[in-house]
């Protein structure tokens, strides 16, 4: 249960900065040719910055104390 | 060794392993020890989102577009970061009103309309047909093709097959005898199916295993890793396109609609709402969702990319429908089991979907379409009847029967023509259309049943006018030629170039038109009137209260038992029971003891509480019985802020009892010491009056003496006379003493402020009595004055003050041996002047009594005294004259030992001082 | 015979006065300045009427008339009270202990006399 009003600020800002992550023009930096360590850029960003988004969603919501 | 019948066998082995876990699950949930009471089995459940679409579909967009599968689960994963404000204010409001649908979501937030419930209904089915078409397509595809194996062979169209040859309508019967097993066994008065969300989990755990154990062997046991794949990919210009996106304005929108419209669909679709919402067993489950379900989905699609792109190179020469990739490429290779171990995947998550889907929509359309239908023909006389829990199963069941036969219908008619993800998508686009009256009802107090229903209908149609008909156009089952050239042939009417937008893809397209309509309509018409006092009654339930408030809910329970005794400890026994009483009726219920122990009972004794002691103090108290989770640290802050106030204010209370108190004492001093004043002005009145009338008595005694006997001898005649002017004269003093002290007293006197040589006003004062000392023979010793000692002060009152101080002591010292002593020296600040007397002395108890007003030293006794030589008015007189000055008046004795009388006087004058 | 009557007053110029008046009217007249020595006169003297004044230091006239009264040897003396305190109270308080007659100062010498005259009769 999301109980809180901090955690769902949070939580909410995490929503705010996935929106920024997974949207142009953010994109687009990463939409071109070439390879990440043999990634293709975008594929490498959208896993990566998705993966780090669920584990500070993670961190919001599992942390006992503040 | 893949034959059909080895196929359908593990398929029912599985189906049958996945009944006896919901069978067992709900025997667990009788006993009342739940299996899925646990955040990771609800977090899994939610995993029903990832369809055939997902474990088929995704690889086959990948395929054609790159990674333009991916916003469907980055939308999900972003609502899930919504979770403390909208997920979980969603949870807590059906529970608190008992929702079982979204449909009765919907109507009851409208004031409990059934026409808008029926309307979501049929939007639900009819926006959902497609999607569960799509899993009948999925797995009726991959059986075909798995039992062909060795053979890679696409099925035929579906169209082409007779209808009695079709493995899909196979597909479709046995679902729909699976879902009325798993849903419709018995009658749940919540709704709640906990062996179908068992079985749901566990799917969703075989169909993570079988991709993940699909992606392993691509990756790992065709390639070596993810970057040769890429690598491979990248070095054939028409299969690299797919590693980035298109790089157009069109192409970012339509990937943010795709995250936008499946973030809704992750909470609107039925299913999405049946597990997230409905079947929801502890509000605390939705904290580990809020990652674990994004986590889920990241899993799921970790090696869809790469299995797209190595289908691509495996399959160059085309022919295999890259939907099928997930098990084309095992088998392929001649993986058998991992093959059969994909189909039950794609089994998984197809029964998934179909059963939880029509499940919900099953409730649905009994509860929000025909029940109220047949309510409503009253030669039925259901309304009568005792149990129509039979009847309810009973229409459940045809319901689900005829959802999956329309599935299967749209999958005979258009089936073909898209692509999984497609299909999906248009249904995704139809639940949207419940967006802005859900979460507009959940944030908006305005909104009105006519509002929500035009809204809903705005959008629906629209939607099915520039979606559903096209795609049944496409597959030729509607003439196309409304969709080249406009309804009627007008061009504006283009169902996929609305009004002549272009530019968009179609989902695009549809969303900014239907949704448009729909708030539109939805907040146009709200607006037009207020809400009714039952829709206000429900918006205050949905949108605002305590119910909704995220902070103020209670996540655990507990029993009257424990509730009653603590609401009776504040409201009295009998008002409690009364409450609770009232309550359990609300419920239905006939007496307190029925009360469950539920969240609900625990919110009602927080709200009757807190009318009694305020919201801190309540939930405080509340917190006391219900055993819950650990306050947070903001809670905590929140209750001890609250009670700081509560504390504060009750400290004000105190302290403005302690000042009431305070005042009170005042008053009564006041009144005491006005009594005591009234007291002193009668004794004051009456004191003058004898003084006044002691002197008259002799004047009038001797006068009328003297009258009535003109004889009296000359000597006699000369004493008398002189008596009567003595006494006369001390009349004079007495009256004009009076008045001065009452000018004193008054501050009506006047002053004239000069520089005063003190020493020298006290010779002037011992010259005036230079007479009465000598006729007394008492000596008058100056020696001890200073000289040259000034203050500022009044003359003629300094003046006053010492004769009185002089004829004081002579008027107690003995004759002949009388000795008067006077004294005067100064410091910085001031000068002091004491008088002295060897006469009898004043006791400690009369040293300040001498100063009121009529009181004279007697020598030892406080009786009071009538005596010639004064008034009785000299020393109070001279100490306001001293104290005006701001100088001090006292005196120092001991009975005996002769009195001293002493008076500063500061060499520089206060205020007092300054003016005249 | 002469009436033997006992002056009590602190006031000197009161005393000469009365002392004068009441000898010319031939009354035998002694004097007590304070309570103590009226109680002292008063069984010395023994005195037919007495004039007592209220305010005296020692023994305040109040005083003075209960203990006469008290005495039972003293049970033919008449107590004329003379007070400047003329409040109804203090005349009441006075009657009640026992004192034949209440008189306020200033007085009239005539009424004084004719008073005296009337109790002595």
């Amino acid at each position: 249960m999301i109980r809180t009003r901090l955690t769902s600020q949070r939580l909410a800002f995490l929503f705010l900065l996935g929106c920024f992550f997974f949207n142009y023009p953010v994109l687009s930096i990463f939409n071109k040719g070439g390879s990440i360590f043999g990634f293709p850029p975008l594929y490498a960003w959208l896993m990566v910055s998705w993966l780090t988004l669920i584990g500070l969603l993670a961190l919001v919501v599992e942390r006992k104390h503040d | 060794m893949l034959q059909g019948w080895v196929v359908v066998l593990a398929s029912f082995l599985y189906l049958g392993v996945l009944f006896a876990i919901a069978w067992y699950a709900d025997r667990r949930a009788d006993l009342g020890r739940s299996l899925i009471a646990n955040p990771a089995v609800y977090a899994l459940s939610l995993g029903v989102y990832c369809t055939t679409w997902t474990f088929y579909g995704s690889v086959g967009r990948a395929a054609a577009s790159g990674i333009g599968f991916l916003p469907i689960y980055l939308g999900p994963t972003l609502l899930f970061a919504l979770a403390g404000f909208i997920l979980f204010k969603m949870i807590r409001v059906a529970k608190v009103n008992r929702i079982t649908s979204i449909a009765d979501f919907v109507a009851s937030r409208y004031g409990k309309s059934q026409l808008l419930g029926g309307l979501v209904t049929v939007i639900a089915v009819v926006g959902v047909i497609p999607y569960i078409a799509l899993q009948l397509k999925a797995v009726s595809n991959s059986f075909s093709i798995l039992s062909s194996y060795p053979e890679i062979i696409m099925p035929a169209a579906a169209g082409a097959v007779p209808i009695l040859q079709d493995s899909a309508l196979y597909v479709a019967m046995i679902l729909a005898a699976f879902t009325i097993l798993f849903g419709t066994r018995h009658l749940d008065a919540t709704e709640r199916h906990e062996g179908m969300v068992a079985a749901i989990a566990v799917e969703s755990l075989v169909k993570l295993g079988a991709f993940l154990a699909v992606g392993v062997f691509v990756v790992w046991g065709l390639h070596d890793g993810v970057a040769d794949i890429f690598a491979r990919a990248a070095a054939m210009p028409d299969v690299a396109r797919r590693l980035a996106s298109a790089d157009t304005p069109a192409a970012y929108g339509t990937w943010g609609t795709l995250i936008f419209l499946s973030m809704f669909a992750s909470l609107l679709l039925p299913r999405q709402f049946q597990i997230a919402v409905v079947e929801n067993v502890d509000e605390s489950h939705l904290r580990r969702a809020v990652w674990m379900f994004p986590l889920y989905l990241f899993l799921i699609n970790i090696f869809v990319l790469p299995v797209a792109l190595a289908g691509l190179l495996h399959f160059k020469a085309g022919g295999v429908d890259a939907d099928t990739f997930v098990l084309t490429l095992p088998m392929a290779h001649q993986q058998e089991a991992l093959a059969l171990f994909v189909f039950i995947g794609g089994l998984s998550a197809a029964t998934g979907m179909v059963i939880v889907e029509t499940i919900a929509l099953s409730t649905m359309v009994c509860n929000d379409l025909v029940m109220p239908l047949l309510l409503r023909m009253p030669w039925l006389g259901l309304a009568a009847k005792a149990d129509l829990s039979g009847l309810l199963l009973e229409i459940r069941r045809w319901a689900i029967a005829i959802i999956l036969g329309l599935g299967y219908l749209y999958f005979r008619v258009a089936g073909e023509a898209y692509a999984l993800v497609s299909i999906g998508l248009i249904s995704f686009a139809a639940v949207a259309q419940f967006a802005p009256v859900v979460i507009g009802g959940l944030f908006w107090k305005g909104g009105t049943r006519d509002g929500a229903l035009a809204g809903l209908a705005a959008g629906f149609v629209l939607w099915a006018y520039t979606l559903l008909l096209p795609s049944f156009a496409k597959s030729g089952w509607l003439p196309d030629g409304f969709i080249a050239h406009g309804l009627f042939g007008v061009e504006l009417l283009r169902p996929q170039h609305l009004f002549g937008l272009t530019g968009l893809d179609e989902i695009t397209h549809c969303l900014v038109w239907s949704l448009l309509a729909n708030l539109g309509f939805y907040i146009g018409i709200s607006i037009q009137r207020v809400p009714n006092v039952r829709e206000a009654r429900q918006a205050t339930l949905f949108v605002g209260g305590n119910e909704a408030a995220g902070h103020s809910g209670w996540s655990a329970s507990a029993g009257v038992a424990d509730l009653l005794p603590l609401a009776s400890r504040f409201l009295g026994r009998e008002r409690a029971e009364e409450a609770f009483l009232r309550h359990a009726r609300q419920r239905g219920l006939n007496s307190v003891k029925e009360l469950p122990a539920d969240t609900r009972l625990v919110n009602f004794a927080e709200n009757l509480l807190t009318g009694a002691i305020g919201s801190a103090s309540a939930r405080a108290m509340v917190a006391s019985v219900v055993s819950e989770e650990p306050l947070g640290i903001d809670e905590v802050m929140n209750i001890l802020d609250e009670a700081s106030q509560v504390r504060a204010y009750s400290r004000e209370l105190e302290q403005k009892s302690r000042e009431l108190t305070r005042a009170t004492a005042e008053l009564r001093d006041a009144n005491e010491r006005l009594r005591e004043l009234d007291r002193m002005k009668d004794d004051f009145i009456s004191t003058v009056t004898h003084e006044l009338r002691t002197p008259l008595t002799s004047i009038r005694a001797f006068s009328e003496m003297l009258h009535e006997d003109p004889k009296t001898d000359l000597e006699q005649r000369t004493k008398f006379l002189g008596i009567i002017v003595s006494e006369t004269v001390r009349l004079s003093r007495l009256i004009n003493q009076i008045l001065d002290l009452a000018k004193l007293e008054s501050g009506r006197a006047e002053w004239t402020v000069t520089a005063i040589d003190v020493d020298e006003v006290i010779h002037e004062a011992a010259d005036s009595l230079t007479v009465l000392f000598a006729e007394k023979r008492v000596t008058l010793d100056l020696a001890g004055l200073q000289t040259g000692l000034t203050v500022m002060a009044d003359r003629d009152r300094l003046m006053q003050v010492m004769v009185n101080l002089l004829s004081n002591a002579l008027k107690f010292v003995p004759t002949d041996s009388g000795r008067v002593r006077v004294g005067a020296d100064g410091t910085a600040n001031e000068v002091r002047v004491s008088v002295s007397d060897n006469g009898p002395g004043i006791a400690a108890a009369d040293q300040e009594l001498i100063f009121d007003k009529f009181r004279q030293g007697s020598g030892g006794t406080d009786v009071l005294t009538d005596k010639p030589q004064g008034t009785g008015l000299g020393l109070p007189i001279s100490r306001q004259i001293i104290e005006y000055f701001n100088g001090r008046l006292w005196v120092e004795s001991s009975p005996g030992a002769g009195a001293r009388f002493l008076f500063t006087l500061p060499r520089q004058a206060g205020d007092n001082g300054k003016n005249s | 015979m002469a009436h033997r009557i006992l002056i009590v007053d602190d006031e000197p110029n009161i005393v000469i006065s009365l002392e004068y008046l009441l000898k010319k009217e031939g009354f035998d007249v002694t004097v007590a300045t304070d309570g103590d020595a009226a109680l002292h006169k008063a069984t010395e003297f023994r005195p037919h009427l007495m004039l007592l004044d209220v305010m005296m230091p020692k023994k305040s006239g109040f005083e003075v008339c209960e203990l006469l009264r008290a005495d039972a040897t003293m049970a033919d003396l008449k107590i004329i009270m003379l007070t400047a305190k003329g409040r109804e109270t203090e005349v009441t308080k006075g009657l009640a202990l026992g004192a034949n007659a209440y008189i306020t100062k200033p007085f009239s010498t005539k009424d004084l006399v004719a008073q005296i005259k009337t109790l002595l009769a």
